[in-house]
């Protein structure tokens, strides 16, 4: 990078014994070169910039200016009906949702299906990557079925599942009652957790498949080969190859499902279709993202949304900065590893 | 190293992903950001548009047709949002920046107090618009969208006339009178002999029926006979010590706990099939009510409801039309929305479409005075109907009514029969919810 703006390979004009005619021309050849060279210094530098520019632009108009003015609104006593009309409350907002029932119960209820979904996500994902990175035949067929849950929208993979979770008339209760068991009530305390769990597992199980799968088939071929001539089974290929070379990759699938557990909204809205926003009776499936719909936009106060909005993106802020912890403990465990064993 | 390059090759891909998404998000809201209000088309032809929610049923009833006929010169182009809970949200956020409205825009009875309160400056006046009487309409109806200071922003289109309909099947199996006016002498006046009668009819059900669709449905129906409510005539929040609401409540939870009710979370899909098959005898009934036992009882249920008189007249629903003050076309507008709610418009609307008229000036018209329903055994709706409407008390509502409505009997009642709590710890839960949901 140093010296690509100075291409000049002429001596310096006071040193050489050239005719004076001629060093006129040249230091006006010169001096487009250096315009030039400093047109291409400038390109190399600020053009990447251009590039990015767009993504910057979106990103400040739709992700960064509604957080800082939520962040704004939540400090305020503001309601939709003038929502340009805000009340300075100071951290009233924040600081009642300390004492508030209704929002320590979104938060449990929140991580709870957070934990359900993401756990068995996961694991299945991992399984069936394992399975489809066999030489199989159709396997783009299955890839591509992997991926089909992912492309349809929540509204529509809820509503097929609130058939099959039916209090009365659900085909899940009416199979049970065929085969002599007793109804579930697919609507009540921790088993509508493990309803609405079974729409998120299902619709994000097939992305998490292919993240995985994409990385294993990137594991060198050779370190299986020699698992292998050491004597290890397809299982311990499997412990002891695949996951280590996919550590990093996990961890990325972690953050993001974390991330979208804890924004979890529109599986439990219409879990209920027609139900209203209070995630059932006893808001026993109620997330905080439900809980922020039903503050802002059925009783109208913005201000106190706004205030669960930022709680949720500090909450998110809180496992980012865990997940860096672990990773960073990961990294550090790893080289200590392998120092170790160069020394022995 | 190379895992950490596919990962990072991973979260391009996404994050490329992610703003094409945005980008085609961005590109598709241009189709529904707004009604972009008024304006002329390309002939000329002055565009009036019209935004309401859920089925008005103007445009089924071929009024709009009509009235472009009557005036070659306009243009009428309605959107409709499915339901009203986000369809409110959405005018108060175009009421506040001023932009997205439509020329006339719908409002509904739960939301008429506060946008009464907090958005009649965004409204014209309607009261001096030619063609509108204040005599043709109810006075209860008329003065729910008028200001303090005598500024009426919103005309009234129907209203919610309250029956009580009945399976005549499961009557006469219970050995109970299956004649209408038999039917509606058995609690005639008294939410109470309701509830007897219903006790008589479980001793004698059929398998797996029960008295009634819900305590929420039960509830609405005896709180909307009553004259007060929630707030007091000077806007105070009072639902806690209202002796009316704790009636209505004691009702709806009585035939809760007696096990009388079929569970029920109102405009829920188990409802909806409910109806279909007949778990349940009576049901609170305001006119719109028919057309939706109609549409989700289906062939199965034909020939088995019947509609007699409730205990006491109450009113469940209705809605006004008004005009924002920033339209482009507002004179057209006020002309439209006055022509859509006159007297002889509602009769029309009533016979096409059920909705009952808030001008009682129709109830004499042939349409409504006349009016049988087919699949309600002929039932004579247009005079049980008028008659239950004459009777609506005068109410007092507020701001916050359906907050509150909401949460007393989705939280509370809905617990009581679903979790089995008492009718004392369900109003407790209850009216946490309704604190927190009142608390700015």
């Amino acid at each position: 990078m140093t010296n690509t703006g100075s291409p000049v390979s002429a001596p310096p004009v006071k040193q050489g014994g050239a005719a004076p005619r001629h060093k006129h021309v040249s230091s006006r050849e010169d001096r487009r070169r250096e315009r030039r060279s400093r047109w291409y210094q400038r390109d190399v530098r600020w053009s990447p910039y251009g590039f990015v520019a767009p993504f910057f632009l979106f990103f400040g108009a739709f992700s960064l200016f509604p957080l800082l003015y939520t962040g704004w609104a939540s400090l305020h006593k503001v309601s939709l009906t003038a929502p340009t009309d805000m009340e300075w409350a100071g951290l009233h907002n924040f600081t009642r949702l300390l004492e508030d029932d209704f929002f320590w119960n979104a938060l449990r209820n929140t991580f709870s299906i957070g934990i359900i979904s993401t756990v068995p996500q996961l694991l299945i994902a991992l399984g069936l990557a394992h399975l489809l990175n066999y030489k199989l035949r159709g396997a783009t067929f299955y890839r591509v079925a992997m991926l089909a849950p992912y492309a349809t929208s929540v509204a529509a993979a809820t509503l097929v599942f609130v058939v099959l979770f039916g209090r009365d008339y659900g085909m899940i209760n009416w199979f049970l009652g065929f085969v002599g068991l007793d109804p579930v009530n697919w609507h009540e305390g921790m088993t509508s957790h493990f309803a609405i769990s079974a729409i998120v597992i299902w619709r994000w199980t097939g992305y998490n498949t292919l993240i995985y799968l994409a990385a294993m088939q990137a594991v060198p071929k050779d370190l299986y080969e020699s698992a292998a001539l050491d004597g290890a089974s397809r299982w311990q290929q499997f412990v002891h190859v695949t996951i280590p070379a996919l550590r990093p990759t996990i961890l990325f699938t972690v953050v993001v499902s974390t991330i979208g557990a804890t924004q979890l909204f529109g599986e439990p809205l219409l879990f209920n279709p027609g139900g209203g926003a209070n995630g059932g009776p006893a808001h026993q499936y109620q997330t905080l993202g439900l809980y922020l719909y039903e503050q802002g936009w059925v009783n109208l106060h913005l201000g106190r949304a706004s205030a669960i909005a930022w709680m949720m993106f500090l909450i998110l802020v809180l496992i980012a900065l865990v997940n860096w912890l672990i990773s960073r403990g990961m990294q550090k465990r790893e080289l200590g590893r392998k120092t170790a064993r160069r020394r022995s | 190293m190379r895992k950490t390059r596919t990962t990072r090759r991973a979260v391009a891909v996404m994050a490329a992903a992610a703003i094409g998404t945005s980008l085609l998000a961005g590109c598709a809201s241009d189709d529904d950001s707004g009604e972009k209000a008024g304006g002329t088309d390309s002939k000329g032809k002055t565009v009036i548009t019209v935004g309401l929610f859920g089925t008005f049923g103007f445009q089924e009833a071929g009024l709009y047709e009509e009235y472009e006929k009557l005036n070659p010169k306009v243009k009428i182009e309605q959107s409709v949002v499915e339901r009203n809970e986000n369809y409110y949200p959405q005018l108060l956020t175009r009421l506040a920046s001023n932009s997205g409205l439509a020329d006339i825009q719908g409002i509904e009875v739960a939301n008429i107090a506060e946008v009464v309160q907090t958005q009649a400056d965004k409204f014209t006046d309607l009261s001096k618009a030619g063609g509108v009487s204040e005599d043709d309409y109810f006075d209860w109806k008329w003065n729910q969208a008028t200001t303090a200071d005598g500024k009426t922003i919103g005309l009234g289109t129907d209203i919610g006339p309250m029956a009580i309909c009945y399976r005549k099947d499961h009557f006469e199996a219970a050995g109970l009178p299956t004649d209408r006016d038999e039917v509606g002498k058995l609690w005639e006046g008294d939410w109470q002999k309701y509830l007897d009668t219903g006790k008589k009819f479980m001793d004698s059900a059929p398998k797996g029926v029960k008295w009634v669709d819900s305590a929420s449905g039960l509830y609405n129906a005896a709180i909307s006979s009553s004259a007060t409510r929630y707030y007091d005539e000077q806007g105070e929040v009072v639902y806690k010590t209202n002796p009316d609401v704790k009636e209505a409540w004691d009702v709806a939870a009585k035939a809760a706990s007696e096990d009388m009710t079929d569970k029920h979370e109102l405009f829920t899909d188990s409802w909806n099939k409910a109806m279909n098959n007949g778990t349940f005898a009576t049901l609170s009934c305001p006119a719109w009510m028919l057309g939706y036992i109609q549409d989700k009882g289906g062939e199965k249920a034909e020939d088995k409801w019947d509609v007699a008189p409730a205990p006491k007249a109450g009113n469940w629903g209705g809605s006004f039309l008004g005009v924002p003050e920033s339209g482009k076309n507002k004179e057209e507008a006020i002309k439209l929305a006055a022509w859509l709610t006159a007297p002889t418009q509602q009769a029309k609307l009533f016979a096409e479409r059920g909705s009952f008229p808030s001008a009682p000036k129709s109830y004499e018209t042939p349409e409504v005075a006349e009016a049988t329903h087919e699949y309600f055994s002929d039932a004579p709706i247009g005079e049980i109907f008028s008659k239950a409407a004459e009777g609506i008390p005068t109410q007092v509502i507020g701001p916050k009514d359906q907050v509150i409505q909401e949460n007393l009997t989705r939280s509370g009642l809905l617990q009581m029969e679903r979790s089995g709590l008492s009718s004392d710890k369900a109003w407790e839960e209850a009216t946490k919810a309704v604190d927190n949901a009142l608390d700015e």
